[in-house]
C-alpha cells in the first residue's frame, strides 16, 4: 500500500474540512564510541564538569581535530542498516555560530557531502499497516556542550563534557502522516540503531533526540510551511508534539492566518509548542569545508567488510520468525523490537511450539515486564522457565490457568517450574474417578441447576466452574466437559 | 672567544660540541643582547631564567658526551607558538594573559633536540600583516636603517611581517635562529626585508598543532636564520609527522644540511614571465643577477609561464580571511583571554571582540564572514578555491615539464618605513605578498635568500619555489645563491643606545 | 558588489564585533576597497574547475577509539576569565 497517497483515516478534522499532517524528522543519535569524534576524551555520559574534555574540545588556540575511526564505521554500519547509499567520499564542513557551549565557534558537521545518502526504514504502524519512510541522508557531526541556566539568576554555567561527542544526524523525508506514524518511525529507527550497536537509544540521557518538522495541508495540496520543533526527547512527546503543532497550525490557517516558518519548543507540561524567538534571529551559518580535515575517503571493500560483520537486522529477523516459526507478522515484529527479546524468544522456543511460546512471551512476560517497568534483560523469569511452563501446559501436566499461576510463582519466587508443580501439587487431575466424584457431589447439591441445564445447555459453563473450583483448578477441563455432558445428558 | 652572538647557528653548534664555548656563555651573550635591544621591540616575553636553566642542562649533557642535534642553541619563538607555562599572545589583546598548559609540536621538537628558548617574539596580530605594525604590543623596529647620503635617515624601518620579531631578532643577532610562520609570505617577506634566510616548507611538512591558527589551509611553520645551512639545520628538527595534525605528512625528514654545497649542475630553473610585473626595476635587476648566479653554478635556465599568478593575491584575500573568520571565532571571552562585561552574552561577545581584536584583524574577520555569508559563498569563496586549483595546476604543469625549482623575487621592493604603507588603503600593504602568496596557495615550499642591498642600503631577497616535499633541492640552490651573492653585513647595534 | 552601511552592521553582528556608529562608514569603505581588489577574479574562466579542498594528495589518518585525553578540568579552566567550581561562567543566556 502506498501510504503516501492521502489516507482518509489519517486526516484531522477541522472547521473547514479535513487536513493532512506532514512530518519529517531529524534525529540526532549519539554514536556509541569510547572517545569523542575528533578528540581522545571520553564520550561517556556524565562525569565531573569539564572533566571529559581535551584541549581540542575546549577549542584552545592551535588545537586540531583528528577523526575517530570507530565513529566513521558506526555511521557506515548505520547507513547499511538503513539500506542507504554509502558515500565513499564525504567532506566535513564548519557550521559557524556563536554560543557559549560551542567552544570553537563552529560545529564540525557534514553539509554538502554527507557520509550516507538516501535510504529507507520500514515501519509497522499497526498490526495491519506497514509504511516506508524515506531517509534523506545521515551525517556525522559534533555535539555541543551544556549550558546550565538555573545555577544562578544572572549567569549561565558551561560544562563541555558533551562537547565533541559524535552524533549521527539522520534526516527523514517528509513521509510521515500522523503522530502515530511519527512514534512508530522513531521506535523503529531506535530498534535498528540498537541492533547495530551504533547508538544506545537512551532518550532520557539525550542519546536520541528528535527535531520534528510539522506542516499541514489540505489533501492533495502542495506542502505547507513547516515549523521545526527542536529536541523532543521521548517517543510519547514526539507524538504529542505532532498532534498539538498540527492543531495549532490548522487553527491559524482556518482563522485566515499564515504559518511563520520558525523553530519551536514543545512544552510537555503545558501540552503546547512555543516559538524560540531568541534562536530565531537570522542565522547565517557560513558553511565551508573544514580546512583542518581532509576529505573522508574509503573504498568499497571497507564498506563490504563492515557489511559482513553486521548482525541480523530486525526486518530480516522478523521475516525469519514468520517463515521459520510460523508467527503472525505483527507478533514477530513485537518480538524483534529489541534484540534481547528476540534472543529470549528464540531460546525459549527451541524445540517447542513456537506460537505458544510467542504468546507466552508477548502476553504474559512482556505484559508483566511493562507493568513493572523492567527490561527483558532483567526479567525474573528466564527463557528456560518460560519454556518449561509451555512444556508443562502442552503435555497437559498443568492447565493454562495453572500455567498463569505458575508463572506468577516463578516471577515472585524464582525456581524450576517443574519442581514447583511437583512440590505444590499443581498437576492437572486427569483421573476420571476423582472428577466424577466431584461432579456427582455437585449434581446432588444443585438439583435446580441440573433442571435448568437440561433446558439451557449454556448452563454447562456454571457446572464446569464448580468442578474446577472443587478440584482446585487442577482438573483437566476437557475431561470435565465430556463427563459433565454425559452426566447431564446435554 | 669573541662575541658568540656573531656565530652562525652551525658554528655555535660546532663550538659547543668542541667545548670551545659553553651553552651558558652562549645563552648569556644572547640574553645581554636582548636586554640592550628592547628599543627594537622584537621580544614580547623574555625568558632568561628558563634559558639559563636549559643551558646548564645542555652543558651537562655536552660534558657527558650526550649532545643532541641542537644542544644548547638559543632560539627565539614567534609568539604564535603555544609554549607551556609561558604567556602566549599572538600579539593580540584578546588572548590577554593566556598561558598555555601545552607546548606546540614544532617548539617541542626543537626542545627535544636540545635547543633552548630565549623568549617569545613579536608579530603582526594573529600573523595578519606584512610589516609588524598590527601588533597590539607595538611595531617591531628593523635593525636595518635606510641610507641617506653618507649616513642614515631617522625613519624606523619595518622588519616585514608577520614574523617581524623573528626576522629582526635574527638580523640583530638576538638569537641564533627563530621560529616563524608563513600564511601568505610571513616567513619569506620579513627574511627578505632583513637580509636573513627564511623557508616556508611544503604544506604538511611541519605540524600546525599548538600554533595559533590564522588560515588553516595555508599556515606553515618554518625557521628564519642568518644562513641557508642554519635554516636547513633548524627545519630538520622542526619538521616531521604529528598524529595530532592530520594535515601533516607521514614521511621521513631528510638531512637537509647534507644538501648544502651539493652541486646544482643541470638543475632546471624556471623563470616565470608573469612575475616581471609587480616589482620595481631594482628587484628585477636583482632577479636577473640571481638567474646569472645559478647559470654560473651550472643550472639550466628555462622560461616558464604561470598564467594565473596575478589572481593569487586576490584569491588569497578571500580564502585567508574566510578561514580566519572561523578560526578566530573561538576568541569569545568564555574560556580564556579577554572578557569585556556585557548586558548579556551577545553583548559580551561583541564588546570583547571589538576591544580584543585590532583594526586589521577586525577587517579580515569581517571580510571573511562576508565572503562566506549566504548568497556570496559561491561567488567569492568557491570561485577563489577554483582559482586556487588553477594556480596549483600552473605549478604542477611546470614541474611536470621538468622544472626543478622556480626563481622569483621575494618582495617587490626593499623594506619601507613605519606608517609609510597601507594607512589609507589596506590593499597597498597586501601587495607586499604578491610574489610569495602563490606558494601558499599551491602548498609548495619556498625559500627567501638575501641577494644584496638596494640603493637605500636595505636588503633585497630572492625566492626559490620547489616541488612538494623537495626542500632539499631548495637548500642546495639557495646555498649556491648565498655563496654567489655579496656577503650581507648585518647592522651594527645602533639600537643599544636608542632611548 | 558593494557593501552598504546596513551590510556592514549585519556582517559585524555575524562576526560578533561591536561597531560604533562613526566607524561604519570607514569600515564600509575599507571593505569595499578589498572587494574591489578581489573583483577581477570574476574575469577568470573557472568552467569545469573543481574547487581545491586540499593541496595534499593524501588520505586522512584516523584515530583509534581509545580514551587518551581529558581528565584535567583544572587545566581546561586554568585561563578562564570567570569560573565557578569546575564550570565556565558567562552572562545569562536567555533561551
Ligand atoms: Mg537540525
Ligand atoms: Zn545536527
Amino acid at each position: 500500500m502506498n501510504t503516501r497517497e492521502t489516507q482518509p483515516s489519517k486526516l484531522l478534522k477541522g472547521a473547514t474540512g479535513d487536513w493532512e499532517v506532514v512530518v519529517g524528522m531529524e534525529i540526532h543519535a549519539q554514536v556509541t564510541s569510547k572517545a569523542k569524534l575528533f578528540s581522545g576524551a571520553s564520550a561517556e555520559y556524565g562525569g565531573e564538569p569539564n572533566n571529559h574534555v581535551s584541549l581540542v574540545d575546549a577549542a584552545m588556540p592551535g588545537m586540531l581535530p583528528v577523526i575517530n575511526e570507530e565513529c566513521v564505521k558506526q555511521a557506515i554500519r548505520t547507513g547499511l542498516g538503513l539500506q542507504a547509499q554509502i558515500n565513499l567520499r564525504s567532506v566535513f564542513d564548519r557550521k559557524n555560530y556563536f554560543y557559549p557551549d560551542l567552544p570553537q565557534g563552529y560545529q564540525i558537521s557534514q553539509y554538502k557531502h554527507p557520509i550516507v545518502g538516501e535510504g529507507e526504514v520500514i515501519v509497522d504502524v499497526t498490526p495491519s499497516e506497514r509504511i516506508t519512510v524515506g531517509i534523506e541522508r545521515l551525517h556525522l557531526e559534533q555535539d555541543a556542550g551544556k549550558s546550565i541556566h538555573d545555577l544562578s539568576a544572572t549567569e549561565s554555567h558551561v560544562d563541555l563534557n558533551r562537547s565533541g561527542v559524535a552524533l549521527m544526524e539522520i534526516v527523514s523525508k517528509p513521509d510521515i502522516r500522523s503522530a502515530e506514524e511519527a512514534r512508530a518511525y522513531v521506535s523503529k529507527l531506535r530498534t535498528i540503531l540498537r541492533y547495530i550497536g551504533s547508538c544506545d537509544g537512551n532518550m532520557e540521557q539525550g542519546s536520541l533526540r528528535a527535531d520534528v518538522n510539522v506542516s499541514v495541508r489540505k489533501p492533495g495540496a502542495p506542502f505547507g510551511t513547516r515549523c521545526e520543533i527542536k529536541n523532543v526527547n521521548s517517543i510519547r512527546f514526539i507524538g504529542q508534539a505532532v498532534e498539538v503543532e498540527a492543531r495549532r497550525q490548522i487553527g491559524i490557517l482556518e482563522d485566515g492566518g499564515v504559518i511563520a516558518q520558525e523553530t519551536r519548543l514543545f512544552d510537555p507540561g503545558k501540552g503546547e509548542t512555543r516559538s524560540m524567538r531568541s534562536k530565531e534571529e537570522a542565522h547565517d551559518y557560513r558553511y565551508f569545508p573544514d580546512p583542518d580535515l581532509l576529505p573522508l575517503e574509503f573504498d568499497q571493500a571497507y564498506v563490504d567488510a563492515l557489511k559482513v560483520e553486521l548482525p541480523e537486522l530486525p526486518d530480516e529477523k522478523r521475516a525469519r520468525f514468520v517463515a521459520d516459526y510460523g508467527l503472525p507478522p505483527y507478533d514477530a515484529g513485537v518480538l524483534v523490537a529489541e534484540r534481547a527479546s528476540a534472543d529470549f524468544f528464540e531460546e525459549a522456543a527451541k524445540g517447542r511450539d513456537a506460537k505458544l511460546v510467542a504468546n507466552w512471551v508477548i502476553n504474559e512476560l512482556f505484559g508483566r515486564l511493562n507493568k513493572e517497568g523492567l527490561d527483558i534483560t532483567r526479567s525474573p523469569v528466564s527463557a528456560a522457565a518460560i519454556g518449561a511452563i509451555v512444556d508443562l501446559i502442552s503435555t497437559s501436566v498443568i492447565s493454562g490457568k495453572i500455567g498463569k499461576d505458575l508463572f506468577e510463582i516463578v516471577w515472585q519466587e524464582g525456581g524450576d517450574p517443574r519442581e514447583i508443580v511437583e512440590t505444590r501439587g499443581l498437576k492437572q487431575v486427569t483421573d476420571t474417578g476423582a472428577i466424577e466424584k466431584a461432579i456427582d457431589e455437585i449434581i446432588a447439591a444443585n438439583p435446580d441447576k441440573v433442571a435448568q441445564a437440561k433446558a439451557k445447555p449454556t448452563m454447562l459453563g456454571w457446572f464446569v466452574g464448580q468442578v474446577m473450583k472443587a478440584t482446585g483448578g487442577k482438573a483437566n477441563p476437557q475431561a470435565v466437559n465430556e463427563l459433565l455432558k454425559s452426566r447431564l445428558g446435554v | 672567544m669573541s662575541d658568540p652572538t656573531h656565530l652562525s647557528l652551525a658554528e655555535a653548534r660546532d663550538a659547543l660540541v668542541a667545548k670551545k664555548l659553553s651553552a651558558t656563555e652562549l645563552t648569556k651573550a644572547h640574553i645581554e643582547a636582548i636586554e640592550k635591544a628592547r628599543a627594537l621591540n622584537a621580544f614580547l616575553t623574555e625568558t632568561p631564567e628558563l634559558a639559563l636553566e636549559a643551558a646548564r642542562d645542555s652543558d651537562a649533557r655536552i660534558a657527558r658526551g650526550e649532545a643532541r642535534p641542537l644542544e644548547g642553541l638559543p632560539l627565539g619563538i614567534k609568539d604564535l607558538y603555544c609554549t607551556k607555562g609561558v604567556r602566549t599572545t599572538a600579539a593580540s589583546r584578546i588572548l590577554d594573559d593566556f598561558t598555555p598548559t601545552y607546548e606546540s609540536t614544532v617548539s617541542a621538537n626543537l626542545w627535544r633536540d636540545g635547543a633552548l628558548m630565549l623568549g617569545k617574539l613579536n608579530l603582526d596580530e594573529f600573523a595578519m600583516g606584512s610589516s609588524n605594525e598590527t601588533s597590539a604590543f607595538g611595531p617591531v623596529v628593523s635593525p636595518w636603517r635606510r641610507k641617506k647620503g653618507e649616513g642614515f635617515d631617522d625613519a624606523k624601518i619595518v622588519p616585514g611581517g608577520s614574523s617581524g620579531g623573528s626576522s629582526a631578532a635574527v638580523a640583530a643577532r638576538l638569537a641564533l635562529g627563530a621560529t616563524a610562520t608563513d600564511t601568505g609570505g610571513s616567513i619569506r617577506q620579513p627574511a627578505a626585508f632583513t637580509g636573513t634566510v627564511g623557508i616556508k616548507p611544503t604544506y604538511g611538512r611541519c605540524s600546525r598543532w599548538g600554533i595559533v591558527a590564522f588560515a588553516s589551509s595555508l599556515d606553515q611553520a618554518g625557521p628564519i636564520t642568518r644562513t641557508v645551512r642554519d635554516a636547513a639545520i633548524m627545519l630538520r628538527s622542526m619538521a616531521g609527522h604529528d598524529p595530532k595534525d592530520t594535515t601533516s605528512v607521514d614521511a621521513p625528514v631528510p638531512d637537509y644540511e647534507a644538501a648544502i654545497g651539493a652541486s646544482v649542475k643541470g638543475r632546471r630553473i624556471g623563470i616565470p614571465k608573469e612575475y616581471r610585473i609587480g616589482g620595481g626595476a631594482e628587484i628585477n635587476a636583482l632577479w636577473d643577477q640571481g638567474v646569472a648566479w645559478l647559470r654560473d653554478a651550472g643550472a639550466e635556465i628555462v622560461e616558464i609561464s604561470l598564467p594565473h599568478t596575478r589572481f593569487a593575491l586576490p584569491a588569497y584575500y578571500i580564502i585567508a580571511p574566510a578561514e580566519a573568520s572561523s578560526n578566530l571565532a573561538r576568541y569569545d571571552g568564555v574560556r580564556y583571554g579577554l572578557r569585556e562585561k556585557g548586558r548579556d552574552i551577545a553583548d559580551m561577545y561583541e564588546k570583547t571582540r571589538a576591544k580584543g581584536f585590532g583594526a586589521e584583524v577586525r577587517r579580515r574577520v569581517m571580510i571573511g564572514a562576508y565572503v562566506l555569508s549566504h548568497g556570496y559563498y559561491d561567488a567569492f569563496y568557491v570561485r577563489a578555491q577554483k582559482i586556487r586549483s588553477l594556480i596549483k595546476r600552473d605549478f604542477d604543469e611546470a614541474f611536470a615539464a621538468g622544472v626543478d625549482a622556480v626563481l622569483t623575487p621575494a618582495t617587490p621592493s626593499t623594506a619601507f618605513a613605519q606608517g609609510e604603507k597601507g594607512a589609507a588603503d589596506p590593499v597597498e600593504m597586501y601587495l607586499n605578498d604578491i610574489f610569495t602568496v602563490t606558494v601558499n596557495m599551491a602548498g609548495l615550499p619556498g625559500i627567501a635568500v638575501p641577494g644584496g642591498l638596494g640603493a637605500d642600503g636595505l636588503p633585497l631577497g630572492l625566492q626559490l619555489i620547489g616541488r612538494p616535499f623537495d626542500e632539499a633541492t631548495l637548500f642546495s640552490l639557495a646555498a649556491a645563491l648565498e655563496s654567489a651573492a655579496p656577503k650581507i653585513d648585518f647592522p651594527q647595534p645602533w639600537w643599544t643606545d636608542a632611548k | 558588489m558593494s557593501v552598504d552601511q546596513a551590510t556592514v552592521r549585519r556582517i559585524a553582528h555575524l562576526a560578533r564585533i561591536a561597531v560604533e556608529d562613526q566607524e561604519v562608514e570607514r569600515l564600509g569603505a575599507e571593505l569595499n576597497a578589498i572587494l574591489d581588489f578581489v573583483a577581477e577574479l570574476s574575469s577568470v574562466d573557472v568552467e569545469g574547475v573543481e574547487p581545491l579542498t586540499s593541496v595534499l594528495p593524501m588520505q586522512m589518518k584516523k584515530r583509534q577509539d581509545v580514551v587518551t585525553d581529558g581528565g584535567f578540568a583544572d587545566a581546561i579552566l586554568a585561563n578562564a576569565p570567570e569560573k565557578d567550581d569546575h564550570y565556565f561562567v558567562v552572562p545569562k543566556v536567555v533561551e
